[in-house]
């Protein structure tokens, strides 16, 4: 099988991505674990960001603002002729969107309507209802089925297949018959999502594993960033299960045991729409000097009783489901128990601002990459928008490096890749190891949790990545107790966490490193952000011996760094 | 401690099993644990080689429809408490099965395509938004929430069986663009809608409205389009 294009993830910036490349010309293909109207892309909630000035209250609204707060909720490490591609981007992503059939909630003249979200300045958040990322998602499935972009359904990508110079394509196997097969690209999109599940509590879906940032690393492209990792603050307890910082845009408030909004104690002016780091830390702060409640170990109360039953019937009915379904809780009538939980990370593939990686021929797009425009900490409605705007970048950019490439596939390059993967996965099979899947990765989940989460410090984060490289050394003594190929959960989430066991010490050997706090990265022991020493972007190699870290600058166009206030 | 609950699971590789059979598993059920929880617990603890689709676990993503105590629903939200001591756990009924929980959904994709799912629109679109009301806006509401889970797909007594009707899925999409103030689809897409396998094909048995995760109504949308081909057909349009 042989594209000019593959593009590995079917969520919104694969599809987003595979799109762009399909009207550029080039034979296109999308290679999903999911069908793609599964991807995770599809639980986002609350909104995507453009400044549209739709409200009364942002008619002064401007990319060129979106874009301030974008790098001032990025602690100052996003890079800033970035942030301002992605924010004069969105205007017209947007109304592609709503063109391509998109079904926004309106305003009363029937335009786009936008909700206040955190860190920005107005409201900015254009919105479906509260499932904005589903509706979305399926639109850009009926684009892909327009232009008869084909699929492969339930495919998982295992290695990609390059040469000293350059990547010739990948190896997949399809999890229906348990075949493993090259696939010859020209250029591959990687855009396989989050990682969420390397933690214990996440928002996250099963498959986001994030084990394809180990294939990429693996294959000699950086991993930038990995130690931010963004906890949501407002998580169902028990599953983790998101409830959208929509709910605090229409109004919603935080409440701790005393009855009281505690975040006037931590953004007396934002409130509760302070950006998610600030939040979530607060929450935790709360929970940890006791002002919390019990639950799901430890929580405090999401209230939207005074938002009415007719505003959450309209603006938030999705997660009022939600709760009802998960908790039997009917946000209308009872405030809803939230923790903090692992919902986005910042860090991924490192590329540049059209997508590529440096190993010519791949590209990556959306969560698993980072280009970077979240920088320490990402702000709510900007993942979608980096999706639609960063996948539509990459699908140009490699449908237009297709067109420039002037040198063929090797057969050669892809036989060697799917020979070397085959045997991988036999001897996987074969293997009479005596690890097993279930305690390595529980081992690694509730250490990243306990270890590198909302509060970090030396001693723990140090452990954490002594047991990540112990975990990898384990790894190598594993074997599957399921035998027959098809269908085989087994041996797929056992092969998802060699690639997430890499991801996780990146994180790791990040956080450790990074002797400051900025974003997401809130060290007790250095309890400030060091921009004479720390701003700056952190790649991850892999080597043999574990990540080899270098650090980059960040791009700086308009904005000095200063001080978050909100 | 609660008394500990049977799971039996239907089990089926065609490719070595000439039939199915039912494997039960007995586990402590924990409070506000779901079916899906439970299934993993089993594939985590118990027996690896089971086969099923998840991914969200918060029915959204459509991938855990499947035939529980005898009716189609998302494993991930249903709580087992409800269901008793003995549960029955089986793929989606009517559709070949691949392994197991998971069934062979090729069928219901291909329907899916057939009715042209996409806003059709002629005229160049404007710089910005195109204008639609609150109200236009509303009378799609429900339609733009299906997961395509294929429950109804799978509940219907024509759909799953035939290859040519396009059954309540792909017609409640259709519905949705049809529905749409946006959507310039019209008589094109009345006109596969009005087919021998479209709107007319359905014996409005509400299967599929009453197997819905989402409490969508493909019996209304259907209903809805056999109106508007009737009108389309008298006034000579189609």
């Amino acid at each position: 099988m042989k594209h000019q294009v593959i593009v590995v993830g079917g969520g919104l910036a694969g599809l987003r991505a595979a799109v762009e490349s399909a009207m550029l010309g080039a034979d296109t293909a999308v290679l999903s674990l999911l069908y793609p109207v599964r991807s995770h892309s599809g639980a986002a909630q609350g909104g995507v960001n453009a400044a549209l000035a739709n409200m009364p209250e942002c008619k002064d609204d401007t990319p060129a603002k979106h874009a301030y707060d974008t790098v001032k909720g990025s602690d100052f490490l996003a890079d800033q002729d970035c942030a301002e591609i992605l924010t004069s981007d969105a205007p017209v992503r947007i109304y592609e969107l709503e063109h391509w059939g998109v079904p926004f909630s309106r305003t009363p003249e029937g335009r786009i309507a936008q909700r206040p979200f955190g860190g920005a300045g107005y409201p900015r958040t254009c919105y479906a209802s509260d499932k904005t990322g589903l509706y979305i998602l399926h639109t850009l499935n009926e684009q892909a089925v327009k232009h008869g972009i084909k699929v492969y359904n339930e495919w998982a990508v295992l290695s990609l297949a390059r040469d000293g110079a350059m990547n010739h394509g990948l190896v997949a196997m399809n999890l229906q018959t348990g075949e493993i097969a090259s696939f010859g690209a020209d250029a591959v999109i990687i855009a396989t999502g989050g990682a969420g599940r390397i933690f214990r509590r996440t928002s996250n879906a099963m498959q986001s594993t994030g084990y394809t940032l180990g294939m990429a690393y693996r294959a000699g492209v950086p991993l930038k960033d990995m130690e931010f990792v963004q906890f949501h603050p407002t998580t169902i307890i028990g599953t983790n299960i998101l409830m959208t910082e929509g709910a605090r845009g229409e109004g919603g408030y935080l409440v701790n045991n005393q009855g009281e909004r505690f975040m006037s104690k931590y953004a007396p002016k934002a409130m509760e729409l302070a950006p998610r780091d600030i939040v979530s830390r607060s929450i935790q702060i709360e929970i940890n000097e006791g002002h919390g409640f019990p639950d799901g170990g430890g929580c405090v109360h999401l209230d939207l009783r005074h938002l009415g039953r007719e505003k959450i019937l309209e603006r938030l009915p999705g997660i009022r489901d939600l709760a009802i379904s998960f908790l039997g809780i009917d946000c209308i009538e009872k405030p809803v128990p939230i923790q903090p939980g692992q919902h986005f990370i910042m860090g991924g593939i490192d590329t540049d601002k059209d997508g590529a990686t440096i190993l010519p021929g791949v590209f990556a797009a959306g969560e698993c990459a980072s280009v970077s425009v979240h920088g320490a900490n990402r702000l709510g409605g900007n993942s979608l928008l980096e999706c639609v705007v960063m996948g539509q970048r990459a699908g140009a950019a490699a449908g237009n490096f297709v067109k420039a490439k002037s040198s063929a596939i090797q057969d050669a390059v892809l036989n060697d890749a799917v020979k070397k993967t085959s045997a991988d996965v036999d001897a996987l099979l074969k293997s009479d190891g005596k690890e097993r899947l279930v305690t390595l990765r529980d081992t690694m989940a509730q250490t990243m949790t306990d270890n590198i989460g909302i509060f970090r410090e030396e001693k723990p984060m140090a452990d954490a990545l002594a047991t990540m490289r112990e975990l990898r050394a384990r790894f190598r003594d594993i074997g599957v107790d399921a035998k027959n190929r098809k269908f085989n959960l087994d041996l797929l989430r056992t092969i998802e966490l060699g690639g997430m066991l890499d991801a996780a010490e990146t994180i790791a050997a990040g956080a450790l490193a990074r002797k400051e706090s900025r974003g997401a990265h809130s060290r007790l022991d250095f309890k400030t952000r060091d921009d004479a020493n720390w701003m700056k972007h952190t790649l991850a190699h892999f080597t043999p011996d574990g990540a080899r870290l270098e650090y980059e600058s960040v791009v700086q166009t308009k904005w000095q760094p200063e001080e978050r206030k909100y | 401690m609660t008394d500990s609950i049977k799971l039996s699971i239907y089990r089926r590789d065609p490719d070595l099993d000439t039939a199915p059979r039912y494997q039960t598993y007995e586990i402590q059920p924990e409070p506000g644990q779901t079916v899906l929880m439970a299934l993993y617990h089993i594939l985590d603890n118990v027996d690896k080689s089971i086969a099923f689709r998840a991914s969200c676990r918060s029915a959204v993503c459509g991938s855990c429809g499947m035939h529980i105590n005898g009716q189609n629903r998302l494993a991930c939200e249903t709580q087992l408490a409800p269901l008793g001591n003995e549960i029955l756990i089986e793929p989606l009924p009517h559709l070949p099965v691949l392994k197991d929980l998971v069934v062979d959904m090729t069928a219901f994709w291909d329907k899916y395509e057939k009715v042209r799912p996409y806003l059709i629109a002629m005229k160049n679109p404007p710089e910005k938004e195109r204008l639609q009301s609150p109200a236009q806006r509303k009378r799609i509401d429900e339609f733009i929430d299906c997961i395509l889970c294929a429950c109804c797909h799978s509940t219907c007594t024509l759909d799953a069986w035939s290859n040519d009707y396009l059954g309540p899925a792909a017609l409640a999409k259709a519905y949705r663009f049809v529905a749409d103030t946006r959507d310039e689809g019209g008589v094109e897409r009345l006109k596969i809608v009005a087919s021998e396998e479209g709107v007319f094909r359905c014996h409005t048995i509400f299967n599929c409205t009453e197997e819905c995760p989402k409490k969508i109504s493909p019996t209304f949308a259907i209903q809805e389009m056999k109106k508007k081909v009737l009108v389309a057909k008298f006034s000579g349009k189609m």
